[in-house]
């Protein structure tokens, strides 16, 4: 996981703060009645569904969507009526968005020439863009002929070549092979912390938020369902839509049974009751679904101990098996039918596996393993 | 295994790219033929009424006089007087003259029209071609009403007070180039909206993220990329236009005597066939520098892959 980040700007004054926006299109809402602060030097990731709202977002920051209602501010200051071209905030475009009638080096010193810098300025900038993105040597090529991850390269140092309060990126590392992505997702996230420029993403790519981002903004329908760190967000998901969004998840619906000091006991459907810790303030008989990621989940092939029986341990058969290299998917079927997902490492190699299909396994998890929902 | 010899293209194959070159061959360069060997002959009163003809029966001692009669007089004929000199010249002020007034008129109308909503712009398209649905001619007819002394633009002028006389609009170079801008719009406009419609709304964007204002924008961007759209356009306006007749016969005066009046009065008043086609042998030599360069034009498109 990434380093903490800590906020050093005043918190009254993030560096953007959406109050109350909202953005209406003909007859959809993209936007609505949505408030967010992101802080100086923040990674912060959008994370949504296509259609969610989280691009109009970004490109009210830009200054393509103006809030139809709503304030929006920039290091303090209002900048709703800002047209885009005074704006210190600049844009990496999905589609890069390359001047095709320019070469790498005009592309990086378009935005510069806008300014007025003086020439020598520009030359030791560009260098220095170039230097930044390794694209050393390259400067006369036109867009056409780099390969796309030089074209992303491009883009990015073109963005980043006014020293823009916030660098937004449009889905930045869609156009990329998946290797090529991962590599660099590390590269820009060590270039934002070189730079200590905030950065706001958009992506729809969870792993790439999760692995990125100081600070996720989990978006659905126009609005936040949730904002939080990466940890925060998957342990810690605060609705169902949330906890299904991101990664992969087993729900028990029920109703709290008793509820203590240190935990409640849910009662699902089925008549199976489950212990969770950790869920002050939820009182006896409220509707609640029980959240379980795959990988807190134990499976094993004897009964458990019956005198050590573990608390949350259930029974089932295996339906399907699905195998990814590194650890193997099971799904096992309880006896009114539920479908479990458990997974599990495969730490050996060869390890013989004993588990097929239709054998009795036993599913266990730890009372803190699984998370409460109550919405 | 491999495949060392390149297919064989079959009969089929051949004829069919053969065909565009026998269209031309056929169509084009033995028309050209015939007019540059008359524009080496003489003028004389007969049946053609121009000398050498060639006749294939006379056998090799026929064709060796033949070309033994060509010459180059009708070439100096055009050089030693002035009228021709001043056709040409004519021709071609006309000619850039109204392609700059045409691209000026087609460039806002082809933005707006790529700007439009998308469902709207297959209409737009067809509006801007629905002149051609009406015959040329006719159009032209059209328009000398509305130009002459008692007609439509006069009544509107005077109406608004703007003249107290009724201005003489016909048989004026004013009249040549409303009437030439007029029927030649949709050559500009098309190209134009085509390369338009092609440019990436997104590059606009990035421009003004990066502190371009939207006028600047326009030039910096737009223009560079629609370049190939702009040749297009004024080519396909700039060639025609040169050799254009009807309209300055139809709507100027005697002192617009554009190349294509000089070619026509050559040939059916003066009945000068030899200088006729001299004329036109060089007017297509002068239209073949813009050819070119428009072909030199796109030919760099296409290597540089756009």
């Amino acid at each position: 996981m990434r380093r903490a980040f800590v906020p050093r700007d005043d918190l009254d004054k993030p560096m953007v703060r959406f109050d109350a926006v909202t953005r209406r299109f003909a007859d959809v809402t993209a936007v609505d009645q949505l408030s967010l602060d992101i802080r100086e030097g923040e990674f912060f990731a959008l994370l949504g569904p296509s259609g969610c709202g989280k691009t109009t977002l970004l490109r009210m920051l830009a200054g393509f969507e103006r809030p139809d209602e709503g304030r929006l501010l920039l290091a303090g200051q209002d900048i709703a009526a800002v047209p885009p071209w005074r704006r210190p905030v600049n844009m990496m475009f999905q589609s890069y968005a390359l001047f095709p009638h320019l070469s790498v080096a005009g592309n990086i010193a378009f935005g510069l020439k806008q300014e007025r810098m003086p020439r020598r300025e520009i030359k030791a900038r560009l260098a220095e863009m170039l230097r930044l993105v390794r694209l050393e040597g390259l400067n006369k090529r036109k867009p056409h002929q780099l390969s796309g991850g030089q074209r992303q390269r491009v883009a990015l140092a073109r963005a980043l070549a006014k020293h823009p309060k916030v660098l937004l990126l449009d889905e930045p590392l869609a156009a990329l092979d998946k290797k090529l992505r991962e590599e660099t997702q590390y590269e820009l996230m060590a270039l934002q912390d070189r730079l200590d420029t905030t950065f706001v993403i958009v992506t729809h790519d969870q792993e790439e938020a999760m692995t990125m981002a100081h600070r996720i903004g989990v978006m659905n329908h126009g609005r936040l369902a949730q904002v939080g760190t990466p940890a925060e967000i998957y342990e810690q998901p605060c609705s169902r839509w949330v906890a299904g969004f991101i990664g992969d998840v087993n729900f028990f619906d029920g109703t709290v049974d008793a509820a203590g000091v240190d935990g409640v006991v849910v009662a699902d459907t089925a008549g199976r009751r489950f212990r969770a810790a950790g869920t002050a303030g939820i009182q006896a008989g409220t509707k609640v679904a029980l959240a379980v990621r795959p990988e807190k989940i134990l499976l094993t092939t004897a009964a458990p101990d019956a005198a050590a029986m573990p608390v949350n341990t259930v029974a089932g058969k295996v339906a399907d098996i699905g195998y990814l290299g590194d650890l193997s998917l099971y799904k096992v079927r309880l006896d009114d039918g539920t479908v479990v997902k458990a997974s599990v490492t495969n730490a050996r190699r060869f390890a013989a596996s004993d588990i097929g299909w239709d054998d009795t396994v036993w599913l266990s998890f730890a009372p803190d393993a699984a998370v409460v929902l109550t919405e | 295994m491999t495949n060392d010899t390149a297919p064989q293209k079959s009969v089929g194959e051949r004829l069919i790219i053969a065909l565009p070159y026998l269209w031309l061959v056929a169509f084009f360069l033995v028309p050209f033929v015939i007019v540059g060997k008359i524009s080496l002959s003489q003028t004389v009163i007969a049946q053609p009424p121009y000398t050498p003809v060639l006749d294939l029966s006379a056998g090799l001692g026929g064709l060796i006089d033949f070309f033994g009669a060509l010459s180059a007089d009708t070439y100096a004929t055009l050089a030693g007087d002035d009228l021709y000199l001043f056709s040409y010249l004519k021709s071609l002020q006309v000619a850039g003259l109204s392609t700059a007034i045409l691209l000026a008129i087609g460039l806002p109308i082809a933005h707006a029209m790529a700007r439009a909503p998308a469902r709207l712009q297959p209409f737009l398209v067809v509006a801007v071609m629905l002149p051609f649905w009406t015959s040329f001619l006719i159009r032209i007819y059209a328009w000398m009403t509305i130009l002459q002394r008692d007609g439509l633009l006069n009544q509107v002028l005077q109406g608004l007070g703007l003249v107290d006389e009724p201005a003489s609009w016909l048989s004026t170079d004013t009249a040549v180039l409303i009437g030439i801008v007029y029927s030649y719009l949709p050559f500009m406009v098309l190209p134009l909206y085509a390369s338009l419609h092609k440019l990436d709304e997104s590059l606009l964007e990035a421009a003004a993220d990066l502190g371009c204002p939207r006028w600047k924008a326009f030039w910096l961007v737009t223009v560079p990329l629609i370049a190939p759209g702009i040749g297009a356009g004024c080519l396909l306006c700039l060639i025609p236009i040169i050799g254009e007749f009807v309209i300055p016969d139809l709507l100027g005066g005697s002192d617009t005597m554009m190349i294509g009046q000089t070619l026509w009065t050559e040939f059916f008043a003066n009945k000068d066939w030899p200088v006729a086609s001299a004329i036109a042998v060089v007017l297509l030599m002068l239209l073949v520098v813009p050819i070119a360069a428009w072909e030199a034009l796109q030919s760099r498109q296409i290597r540089e892959g756009r």
